[in-house]
């Protein structure tokens, strides 16, 4: 490939703004990292799925909670103390509004989608599965929404049942029907799955499931960064998200919870904070959502994801999925251009996950080349090898996009791309 | 800057689309795997030793062009050879992918090895280019278990 057909490929368009006023241009200038050059190149940052970039507004929220109210939450009757609090607390009502449950109470502080499921498991999971008794999950699962329902299924001596999917990468409903019976105790299944995009049919699963009063767990890790996400609308029992894809910092998740569901299950932690008193005799457990947060909690990662959640809430959501949509579109049609490309995954409801194989080249070599280019994708099987073996493909390279990715940059990927086969000639 | 022909040489790419010595070998006495979770590399060394020393040796799996060129030309470079000298060339293929060793310095005992030294411009490749040679290490001490280099 030619240095003017690269230059070519980056340079960015002047009308990009979507019909809903939607300007990926100004947005971009919210992201500092966007400036960033990698091997000389200008970044183009492509594995949102993985983790998103934040916004200077996360930063800002982050250097002035550490500037000026820095305290433990909860405890003292100092001025920091309560502004502290006061920020925290803030923070769960956020989030409350932007996913509309009911009450604050419902949403609980977490590390992150991995152990909002493992809470589950461990308290909803171990109190109501029990030998003989079923989980289900899907074939779309990341590890995350395996491996901790294998581990209670094991201790339990319960069985794990798994919808499959068909060739698109759609679940096979009718199969799921199937296997809904007396012996279910849960079904938890991801909103959008990481290593495809496709997305999953959450409210009918849900109804289907209730039907029999089976609670449902679903995984939001890659939903609530890219569609609005109701969960009075869904109906769903628990819902689970992380900050780190929606734009807000590492190392915070949310647990979304029924309160009827949450009151009733057994504490997961047990520590400071989650107590209303201790004596070596007893303990009386603090009221939700408290009970469930054992220890000093993620302050700045709360206000941090309540920035983040506010950035994206003023661009709306509506319009982020739908500029996402046009880039999907956009990037599909041209990566097929690309000889001897196979995508794995085509979904009819599919959010902004480009995930393929090139013919004769393993993807870590695609994301070595790539990555020369400035170019960052993920290779490998994006924690979700049953995915992979359903394919038959050991690892797949996938682009992932977020609300500030162009037409431009899914240009600049294929003009990579082109060069990837020149380099295997 | 790293250039991506000091990893992608043309030897690589060859060897990496013609693999020598890839098929089960019917006669070997030690055989082990290797996996790389990362990316889902996997392959399968097979040895036939005799006296200590390696009089065939094969392999199958798949993998990404470094790992699959190095597992290739590993076969080839270490056909015939002790296990003491196979365990010194190792030594030196690991030092020199991993850039501590000077890649124009005097290695006639690494051969035509010697165009994996790109390799210690990419770090993340190191695993790709070495897991062959961990998987052989784990077929000459008879392990059974799977290597992982993760």
């Amino acid at each position: 490939m030619s240095v003017a057909t690269n230059n070519l490929a980056r340079e960015v368009l002047p009308f990009q703004v979507a019909a809903s006023g939607y300007d990926v241009e100004k947005v971009r200038r919210d992201f500092p990292i966007l400036q960033e050059r990698i091997h000389g190149k200008p970044l183009v940052y492509l594995d949102n799925a993985a983790t998103a970039q934040k916004p200077q507004a996360v930063l800002d929220a982050i250097e002035q909670y550490y500037r000026h109210d820095n305290s433990n939450v909860h405890r003292g009757v100092h001025t920091l103390s309560e502004r502290a609090t006061e920020h925290y607390e803030r923070a769960r009502s956020v989030i409350q509004h932007f996913i509309n449950a009911g009450d604050p109470s419902a949403i609980i502080f977490v590390r992150g989608t991995t152990e909002a499921i493992n809470l589950v498991a461990q308290s909803y999971g171990r109190a109501h599965v029990g030998a003989g008794d079923e989980v289900i999950i899907t074939a779309l699962e990341h590890h995350s929404d395996i491996v901790p329902w294998q581990m209670l299924c094991e201790e339990k001596g319960a069985r794990l049942r798994v919808v499959p999917i068909n060739e698109r990468g759609e679940l096979r409903l009718e199969e799921y029907e199937k296997l809904l019976g007396p012996k279910t105790k849960l079904v938890a299944l991801g909103h959008i799955s990481n290593a495809l995009g496709t997305i999953n049919p959450v409210r009918k699963i849900v109804e289907l499931a209730h039907r029999r009063n089976v609670p449902v767990l679903v995984d939001g890790a890659q939903a609530a960064p890219k569609i609005k996400v109701d969960v009075r609308e869904l109906d769903c029992d628990f819902y689970a998200f992380s900050s780190h894809k929606l734009y807000g910092p590492t190392g915070l998740g949310v647990l979304y919870g029924k309160a009827a569901l949450l009151n009733a299950m057994p504490p997961y932690q047990g520590g400071g904070d989650m107590i209303s008193s201790v004596t070596f005799e007893k303990t009386t457990y603090n009221k939700l959502p408290h009970k469930f947060e054992a220890g000093t909690p993620h302050v700045e990662g709360a206000i941090g994801l309540a920035a983040a959640i506010e950035y994206v809430s003023r661009l709306g959501m509506e319009n982020i999925a739908a500029h996402e949509h046009d880039i999907l579109t956009y990037a599909t049609e041209k990566i097929l251009e690309v000889p001897g490309v196979r995508l794995i995954g085509t979904a009819r409801e599919k959010a902004g996950v480009l995930s393929f194989v090139l013919e004769n080249v393993h993807p870590h070599d695609i994301g070595t080349i790539l990555d020369q280019e400035g170019i960052a994708i993920r290779t490998g099987h994006h924690c979700a090898q049953p995915v992979m073996q359903i394919f038959g493909v050991p690892a797949t390279a996938r682009a992932s996009f977020g609300l500030y990715n162009t037409r431009a940059e899914v240009d600049a990927l294929v003009a990579g791309l082109h060069k990837v086969q020149e380099v295997f000639g | 800057m790293a250039d991506l022909r000091d990893l992608y040489q043309e030897v690589i790419l060859e060897h990496s689309k013609q693999p020598r010595n890839f098929r089960e070998l019917a006669t070997a006495n030690r055989k082990a795997e290797g996996y790389n979770p990362l990316c889902g590399d996997h392959f399968t060394v097979f040895l036939t030793v005799e006296n200590d020393s390696i009089k065939d040796i094969a392999f199958q799996g798949s993998g990404c062009a470094i790992s699959k060129a190095s597992a290739s030309m590993m076969t080839q470079s270490l056909k015939g050879k002790t296990r003491e000298e196979a365990e010194k060339i190792f030594h030196n293929f690991h030092e020199l992918v991993t850039g501590n060793r000077h890649p124009n310095g005097d290695q006639p005992e690494l051969g035509k090895l010697a165009v994996f030294s790109g390799v210690s411009e990419f770090p993340v490749r190191v695993k790709c280019a070495t897991l062959a040679w961990h998987t052989l290490n784990a077929a000459l001490e008879g392990k059974q278990d799977p290597v992982s280099t993760e």
